[in-house]
Parts: structure tokens; sequence; C-alpha cells
């Protein structure tokens, strides 16, 4: 599609600037040109007529396995930064666990180019923290920094030598890179699949206990505090490792989180009948812990709510629970779980947006989750009233494991918009990608 | 929605005890006292599963249970194939729905199934065609329900009414899949109070929600109990930081004849078997006139043919003359 148009009518918010008004979009060479009245030399070619819609920053996404290379089976780089594209997201990180490990610069580069080809949502690498995810040696962080990757992680790997993870943080934190951490001690729960407590004793399987993530989150707070590394712990489950959190934001420390869409809507409850759908690391856990994740969202504690994606293919999860691959194909639900969430919690829009746009563009420090003139035009365009049920015939994921099919969802995304370009357009009932 | 159930609240697969009425359970004990006579006949056979195949799927290692559970198919006259299938072959799912498939294809009617992971027997509920019922024999530390309804037959056999009874559950209850079904039978069939005395590392968390007392002392947790139940100890539980030694377990939560002093003077002692003599129980216990472990073996057989027989809808009330057993 042509780059000069303009999105009219809908209700623009962009949380970063506190911008909320009906009002146009103009969009030219890729940017936003104009909020409200178009420029004197700006002609649109076409408009999008946003009426009754919300148009917002394009999602940023923390956390999304693209499962190529390495496990194509389950999804691919087109395949997933399409589904991210229909659902709004822009920007996307992937965490280093595919095969090969994103430990070179080489893996880096095949990840953003593939994508660059695919022309759908960005892809930001994560570089591995230590090389191979084996918690032993450093990776070359400078390096991957300069072929792309925008901060470090190892992953779901515990990096149980805490002289190796004192280093690589500092290491990071001179190369001026984020570090992400998977809070969880690397042997507490280690054979465990569930939430340690009474569920776990009743249907006989094997726990992760509260104190797995809060030993780690402690470990990884007073590292941060010796090595001056910036720390975003990743997808947080438990209600005291977010009571550590803002203890230490509290006395200053930088540091941030995210929580996966899915912990804040289901619990240990949800898998009385071993649905492994509802098989997910972290695992779920209690309602306790979900209530202090929602006040967390609400008091910007935990300032990000990502999609933790991982798509799987159909057999992943047919098997006993114990045996079933870990994880939720969530990039079709992130939008409409956080619309939930501030519809559940009373939460005014821009701010429950922020924990898709802008605050995951800070946690990056990178230039996108905004809305204003002259920022990178990728946005979102959705319909807050429609209603839908998930099914696997609407999923754009390879993966469908969902256990949210079947919910009756509201909010559905009608247009995205990527460096000025229209990837994707909701015409009717019919999912159409230009 | 149960499972586990028809449409008319019958039972249609044996999963686990959780979620059962008590009428239910009742009903199995009920119809298993009326099995017993048959293994007393001469020709120890009725007709009620004739022409019915049975495939004991055992993926996890057992003598006992096995035999039992072909025992009793057999004397309800059904055809059986046993299936000993080490579970490093068939760590993946699929190979798992694969097997059930060519197992199907084989006009099998119920499969009997022994699996190291919880859960299992329930998975293979929800992927097996309407006809065929599965029976759980013991999944992973989940349920063994078998077993607790032929505990729930020995206690009934020697103490009548369930609603008096104080009963105590002794040792690994963390790992153990028998204490689960048993605590869920016991506290179905209404028990006045149901103990689980167990070291602290081998007491899983939350386990007070199931409804029972917990005590960390063996000596406090029988007092005045009107039965024992001990569990068996396995080796590995000192290897893994779990458990410091045989001795020092057997010291402080082996059931000794001084220990049994606490219980009430008319207690009967059970055991799931195998035992492990000197680790959970003195042998004179084990031995002693109080123990009914070796009547637990048979009425095992009972209590499996008469959930065999129900889940394939062949018996709903108990078995009323000797004549209706002839072949």
């Amino acid at each position: 599609m042509s780059s000069r148009f303009s999105i009219c009518g809908g209700r623009v918010i962009d949380p970063a600037s506190d911008f909320d008004a009906i009002t146009d979009v103009h969009i030219a060479g890729g940017r936003v040109v104009a909020l409200g009245d178009a420029p004197a030399d700006f002609q649109a070619e076409w408009q999008l007529d946003a009426t009754d819609l919300i148009v917002c920053p394009g999602l940023v996404d923390l956390c999304v396995r693209l499962r190529e290379p390495g496990a194509e089976h389950k999804g691919t780089i087109r395949s997933e930064t399409r589904a991210a594209a229909c659902n709004g997201i822009t920007t996307l990180c992937c965490p280093p666990d595919n095969v090969p490990v994103t430990d070179t610069p080489a893996v880096a580069e095949l990840l953003q180019e593939r994508a660059w080809l695919s022309g759908m949502a960005k892809v930001l690498p994560l570089a591995a923290l230590t090389i191979g995810l084996r918690g032993e040696q450093l990776a070359e962080m400078g390096d991957l920094r300069e072929a792309g990757c925008v901060g470090v992680s190892n992953a779901l790997e515990p990096i149980e030598n805490t002289d190796v993870l004192r280093h690589a943080l500092e290491y990071a934190a001179n190369c001026e890179l984020p570090v992400f951490l998977s809070p969880q001690d690397a042997w507490l729960g280690h054979s465990g699949c569930v939430h340690e407590g009474a569920i776990s004793t009743r249907m006989g399987l094997s726990g992760i206990p509260e104190a797995a993530e809060t030993i780690e989150v402690s470990r990884d707070l007073l590292l941060m505090e010796l090595t001056g590394a910036q720390v975003h712990f990743s997808h947080l489950s438990t209600a005291r490792a977010v009571e550590l959190l803002a203890q230490a934001q509290a006395k200053g420390l930088p540091a941030t989180a995210d929580v996966c869409a899915h912990q804040l809507f289901l619990t240990d409850m949800d898998l009385m009948d071993y649905n492994s759908q509802c098989h997910v690391y972290p695992p779920l856990r209690s309602t306790r812990d979900q209530d202090a994740l929602r006040a967390a969202i609400q008091a910007g504690t935990v300032s990000v709510i990502c999609s933790d994606h991982q798509p799987h293919e159909k057999d992943a999860k047919l098997a006993p629970f114990a045996q079933t691959a870990a994880g939720i194909s969530g990039l079709d639900t992130l939008l409409p779980l956080t619309l939930r969430l501030a519809s559940e919690l009373s939460l005014p829009l821009p701010q429950v947006l922020r924990t898709v746009t802008s605050n995951p563009a800070q946690v990056l420090g990178i230039e996108a989750g905004h809305l204003s003139v002259g920022s990178v035009a990728d946005i979102c365009v959705f319909d807050p009233n429609a209603e839908w049920q998930l099914s696997i015939d609407n999923m754009h994921s390879l993966g469908i494991n969902s256990p949210f099919l079947g919910w009756h969802l509201k909010g559905r995304v009608r247009y995205t918009v990527i460096d000025g370009r229209l990837v994707y357009q909701r015409l009717d009932n019919l999912a159409e990608v230009a | 929605m149960n499972i586990q159930l028809d449409s008319q609240g019958r039972l249609k697969h044996f999963l686990g005890i959780e979620g059962l009425k008590r009428e239910l359970l009742i009903e199995i004990l009920d119809i298993a006292a009326s099995l017993i006579q048959v293994s007393e006949k001469a020709v120890k056979k009725v007709p009620l599963l004739r022409g019915k195949t049975v495939v004991n799927l055992f993926f996890e290692p057992s003598t006992r249970t096995r035999t039992t559970f072909e025992l009793a198919a057999k004397r309800l006259s059904a055809d059986v194939l046993n299936f000993n299938i080490s579970s490093s072959s068939t760590s993946k799912g699929e190979t798992l729905l694969d097997m059930l498939n060519n197992l199907e294809a084989m006009h099998c009617d119920m499969f009997v199934v022994r699996h190291d992971e919880a859960g299992a027997p329930f998975f293979m509920a929800q992927h097996v065609p309407e006809h065929i019922s599965i029976v759980n024999a013991g999944d992973g530390r989940h349920e063994h329900p078998t077993q607790a309804m032929l505990d729930m037959f020995t206690i009934r056999q020697h103490k009548g009414e369930f609603h008096n009874l104080k009963v105590a559950i002794v040792g690994d209850i963390l790992h153990s899949r028998v204490a689960r079904s048993q605590i869920f039978a016991l506290t179905t069939l209404g028990a006045a109070e149901v103990r689980i005395i167990a070291p602290r590392t081998l007491m899983p968390k939350g386990i007070e929600d199931m409804g029972v007392k917990v005590f960390d002392r063996l000596k406090a947790g029988l007092q005045d109990v009107d039965v024992v139940i001990m569990l068996r100890i396995q080796r590995e539980r000192m290897r893994s930081a779990l458990l410091p030694s045989e001795q020092e377990y057997f010291q402080y939560y082996g059931l000794t004849e001084d220990m049994l002093a606490q219980a009430h003077p008319d207690a009967i002692v059970m055991h799931p078997g195998p035992i492990n003599r000197g680790v959970e129980i003195e042998s004179s216990v084990a031995d002693g006139s109080r123990s009914v472990i070796l009547q637990q073996v048979s009425n095992g057989i009972a209590v499996r043919m008469a959930v065999m027989a129900m889940v394939l809808g062949r018996i709903d009330k108990p078995l009323e003359t000797a004549k209706d057993s002839l072949v």
C-alpha cells in the first residue's frame, strides 16, 4: 500500500504522552507526520475510516518464541511474525533459546533478516547471556549487540553459578544491555510441572514451590545492587516475588518486570482435569498469586504484560500432563486479554495499553510504542466492542495450543500498520492480510 | 461432569476415587462381597465378562497388582492380554495414543492401565472410543483406586461401619498414590478421622485440604486409632536427601509392637505390600494377629472383579445366589 494516508475519526490513544482524543492520524514516509489537521502540503492518497475504533501504538511483545530456527514444525518466522501483525503486535522480542541458540551474530542476523523479508512484525532478538545457555562462559555480548540484539537473557535456563551470573550482569551493564532473567532456582522444583500446593498434591503431580521463584528473585536483586546491571524479570508468577520487586523499586533499584497474560486469568484450579493446555512454565499459581499480579499491574510495579508466546504442534499437548510440552500460543490473545483486564479491574484504557506499548519499549530502550508526531508509524487499530470467540479457525499462529479456545473475547484488531505500511486489515468477518 | 460416569451415573471408567459418591463406593463393596464366593468354589468362574477382552497395559513393573487383575478378569471369564511396556520406549504421548489405537483395532473392551505419570489413565479415557473402559491400576503419585477399594473392603470386613473409625496412614505420603486414593475413599465413606503420619520431607504441601489431620510424630498419631495403614518406603528416598537412612526411619516411623500399643486394642494393621521388614514395619507386627495384610491380597481379586464387571455394565447389584454364577 501507498505510504501517504490518514486514519480518520478514531479515538487515538498514545499512552506515553497521555494523549487521548478522537482525531485523525496522518502518515507519510513511514512516520506519523501529524495528528488532527493534516499539514498544508499533505495529500492523503487514501484513508482508513476508524470511526468507533481505537488507534494506538503497535503493540510491543517482550517474549515471543518464533520456533525458527530449530523447530519449524511448531512455527516459523514468517508464520509467527504474520500472526503477531494480525494481532496488532508490531515489534516483538524473541528469547535466545532457539536451536541453535542466539549466541552468535549469525543467528541474530538470520532472525532479523528473515523477519524483514516477511515484512510483518519487527523482530528484536535477545542474545544469550552465556554460550549455549549453559551458564558457564559469557556470550559475546558486544558483538551480539552490534548484530542487533536489544538485550541478553539466559531464557529458561537458570544460571546456577552465582559467580558467573555476577560477571554476566557486570559485563551486560558494560555493554549497556538490559538483562532479562526468568527467575527460577536451578534445583528447587526442577522436576516439577505445576505449582506446589493443595492442587498438585491432590493431582499427584510434582510441584514447583513458590520459593523456586522468590529465592532467585532475591539473589538477582542482590546481584543488581552489586553490579549496577539493568535487570528485567520475565514472567513473574508469585505474590511474594512481586512484593520483593516492590521493595527493591522502593529502594531505587531500576528493576522492571513483566507478567504473562495467561497468568492474569488462569490459576492452578484450571489444571484440575489435567488440561495440558494449562501446562506452562512458570506454572499457573494460586488465586492469591493471581490477585497480587493483577494488583502489581494496577500499581505499576509490574509494568509489562507479554504473551509468552510458545506455539506447539498438536501432538506436543497430547500426552499425560507432565510429558506434554509447556507453553501457550499467546499472540492471538494478548490484546483481548489485556482489554479484559482493563474491564475487570475498571482500569482506564490508556493505563492498560501502556503495559503492551510504551512500557515494554522503554524496558528495551527502543523507539517504538509511541504514537505522536515524528514517531515511527507502527499502529494498531482495533474495535474495542467487537465480541468474538477464540477458535482454532480464527487463530493466526501456527500453534493452536491455547487454554482460551472457546472463550468469548472482546476487542479485535481491524488494521495494523508497520513502518507506514498497512500490513493487515479485517473486513467484515474475513481476515485479510494486505 | 465426571468422565468416569455415564449419563445415568453408572461407572464407565474407574480412574480415581475422587469425585465418586458414597453410594457408588458402597455398591462396589457390596458387589465385591457377593463375588468373594466365586473364588471359594471348585470352579472359580462366573460368565460376567465372557467374550470380552481385557488388556493389562503396564508401563511400570508390577507383579502383584497385574496378577490380581489378571486373575480377576479370568474369573469373570474374560480373555486377557498382558503388555508390559517400559516407559522409556513410550515417553512420547503420540506413541501412547498410537498404541491405544492399535489395541482398539484388535477389538479390546477394557484397558487396565498402570503408568508412571499422574493423569495418564484420565488422558487415555479422553481418547478411547465410547465402548472401551479404562481402569486405573495406579498412575504416578495420583491414585490407585482399586487398591483403596480393597482396603476399604478389608476395613469393613473387620470394623463394619466407617463413621466411628479413626484411621492412620503412615509413611511416604508424598509419593503415594495409595494414600491419596485411601484418603478420598475414607473421607467419602465418612470415617470419623483420617490421620496422616510422616516426616515432613515425605508430607506433601496442602494435604490438609483433603480433610486429613497431619502428624509428624508416630506415637501421637497412632493414639486410639482403629486402623493403621503402613506405606512402603522406597529405597530411592534415602538417596535423594529425603531421609537419612532406613535405620533412622525405622527408629522414628517403623511400626513396632510398642508403637502399636498406642492404637486401640482392637486396631488392625494393613499394608498395600510389598512390605519392607525392619524398615517400615517390624516382622512380629506384619505377621502378628492384628495384621490383615494377606486378607487384603485375597480381597483384591473380588474388588477388582466387581470394578471390571461394573465398568462394562455387566453387573449393577450384588450377585444374589450361587446359581447366578453358573458358567
